[in-house]
């Protein structure tokens, strides 16, 4: 897939869910096993533009997530591909012990797909934005942990989970995000991206935030620090080699993700650096805390999410 | 499919075989669920050497029919049947809950030849029975998906969740059993969380309901021979049973719901089976 001059490549911020929608149907050309179960919020979701392509391939289990969870199981071991499509909040959490132990330990092909991941939720507040997930998602064995960062990554790694064999989360957002690849960009589970060199700090963001990433760096070249940017679309399993290898180089970490600073990728990253090669870092999350109800951007400045915050981690840590 | 004289001898037999070697193995394991596989041991054993097409030399075969024991603790019923069923060597069954064993606590479809589906953690398996039928629906397969449900996880919420999914979906190529010995972990199921009035339930729920009695092998036979007759809905069989159902100290008592017999117990017990043999 190349993108010609003029082809109608992205440029404007568009919500990663909208990627998720439009890549679902074409894995449904592609691949008859896929099917999709969906839980009344389909609209929200994306995965209406599945449920009208492929009807027969689409299972409305209303709201339900629990059960659908368990059923998408069921459907797995008749060598079907199942997508769940939920909410951040109800895939993690309602669903949680499904996950484990129906999904997660019988290692079956059913990929969790939930939008509203972090704070992306915005306006709907604390019950619908998905602050825990990854940390909860994280510890569950066998499971692969996705959070792609824009449009064409989500298209991408979506289309890697279906050909993954086994089970995947992967965590999109509700509210738009900065575009920063292209149609033509590669991506590998399990192989976090360099998307910009550094010598004095590396960023190590997640998701959304990597646009918060990449925005920090531009801010502190201008202030003549380099910065080294890593995207870790995969958080499990966490590519702990190119963390190590920029921790090398740079000898400071900051980690930066829409979640808790507890349990998820400033964790992992912790805990690989802390075990190989101990490195001052910081963490760039919600502290402990839940958000409220608010624009998405001006969530990411009141919780300490947003580029100035990653300035001063990085100002704490020179 | 009608059952003769003699194929009903039979399946007594075999019932009564499957029971000995549930005390057995849960003798040997020093642990276990010896009341509710007792209950269950007539209507599992009445699925797999009469009514289910499976192979045991195919267990992964596509168009085999599938078995969940949502009451997944209750596995030493499955275990059974599936040894005596020839999936795996019968010895396998002293090594239930040890090391390195085939056979977990409780089911685990990686690990077991013939079992279609993990569970253990109660009120699951429903759900996923609705999955297997929807998937096998989809391939237009006839295979069928059985579930044998315990009357205590009826208390979990999503058992419900699933049987509305069922209903809408029209699934009738699912088969579900309550397995009614009205005993649950803590004591009797109408004071710990009482699920009567149950059949008008399942038919608000839109399922064709059956009732039987769940430890009379011709009333098995006839009741599941005639729940298979059911087209657009799904169906259930509410089986009434007697918890530890053979041997006589087990019997009606939730104290056997998940604990081993001892040496001398273990005797009395095999003793009680083979006199009844």
């Amino acid at each position: 897939m190349t993108a010609l001059p003029g082809s109608g490549r992205r440029t404007e911020p568009i919500a990663t869910r909208f990627a998720y929608g439009e890549a679902l149907v074409e894995l449904g050309h592609e691949n008859p096993r896929l099917v999709v179960l969906e839980a009344d919020i389909s609209k929200s979701t994306q995965t209406q533009h599945f449920a009208k392509a492929f009807p027969e391939r689409f299972f409305q289990m209303g709201c339900a997530e629990a059960n659908a969870m368990v059923a998408a199981a069921g459907l797995a071991t008749t060598g079907k591909i199942p997508f769940v499509s939920t909410y951040a909040v109800f895939g993690s959490m309602r669903a949680c012990e499904q996950v484990r132990s129906f999904v997660a330990y019988p290692r079956l092909n059913v990929k969790i797909a939930v939008s509203h991941g972090g704070v992306t939720s915005a306006n709907d507040g604390p019950t619908h934005q998905g602050t825990e997930d990854l940390g909860i998602m994280r510890t569950i064995p066998n499971l692969t942990v996705i959070v792609p960062a824009d449009y064409y990554a989500t298209k991408k790694l979506v289309h890697a989970a279906a050909l993954l064999e086994g089970p995947v989360y992967l965590r999109f957002t509700r509210d738009p995000v900065p575009i920063i690849y292209g149609p033509e960009s590669d991506f590998t589970i399990g192989k976090g991206v360099r998307l910009r060199e550094g010598s004095d700090v590396t960023l190590v963001a997640i998701g959304d935030l990597v646009a918060i990433a990449l925005e920090a760096a531009e801010q502190l070249g201008a202030r003549g620090l380099s910065a080294e940017v890593i995207d870790m679309h995969t958080l499990k399993p966490l590519d702990g080699e190119l963390v190590l290898r920029s921790a090398e180089k740079t000898r400071r970490v900051v980690a930066i993700e829409d979640h808790q600073i507890n349990g998820g990728l400033g964790s992992a990253v912790a805990e690989v650096l802390s075990e190989n090669l101990p490195t001052p870092m910081r963490r760039i999350g919600l502290r402990d805390t839940f958000a409220e109800s608010g624009e998405y951007r001006l969530l990411l400045k009141k919780y300490g999410l947003d580029a100035a915050a990653v300035m001063r981690a990085v100002e704490q840590l020179m | 499919m009608t059952a003769t004289p003699e194929t009903i001898t039979c399946l007594q037999a075999q019932a009564r075989q499957i029971r000995k070697d549930i005390v057995t193995m849960i003798h040997a394991a020093h642990s276990g669920h010896p009341g509710g596989s007792l209950s269950a041991a007539d209507i599992v054993t009445a699925l797999y050497f009469h009514f289910m097409r499976v192979d045991p030399a195919r267990p992964r075969w596509e168009d085999r029919d599938r078995f969940i024991l949502s009451k997944g603790h209750a596995c030493p019923v499955w275990y059974a049947c599936l040894a005596r069923r020839g999936f795996f060597p019968v010895e396998q069954l002293l090594t239930l809950r040890k090391i390195d064993s085939l056979l977990q606590g409780h089911p685990d479809m990686l690990k077991t030849p013939g079992v279609d589906m993990t569970t253990g953690s109660l009120g699951q398996g429903l759900s996923a029975a609705v999955g297997m039928a929807l998937g096998l629906k989809l391939d237009q397969k006839l295979a069928r998906v059985y579930v044998v449900l315990g009357d205590g996880e009826l208390d979990e919420g999503q058992v419900w969740e699933a049987a509305l999914s069922a209903a809408k979906y029209r699934l009738d190529n699912l088969l579900v059993c309550v397995d009614y010995n009205n005993l649950q972990l803590d004591g009797p199921c109408d004071q710990i969380m009482p699920v009567e009035p149950l059949a008008a339930k399942w038919e608000a729920f839109n399922w064709q309901v059956f009732e039987m009695d769940g430890n009379d092998m011709p009333q098995i036979v006839n009741t599941i021979e005639a729940a298979l007759q059911v087209h657009g809905r799904p169906a259930v069989i509410i089986a009434h049973t007697v918890k530890g159902k053979g041997v006589s100290f087990m019997e009606n008592d939730c104290h056997w719901h998940g604990r081993a017999p001892d040496d001398e117990q273990y005797a009395q017990a095999i003793r009680e089976l083979e006199m009844a043999l």
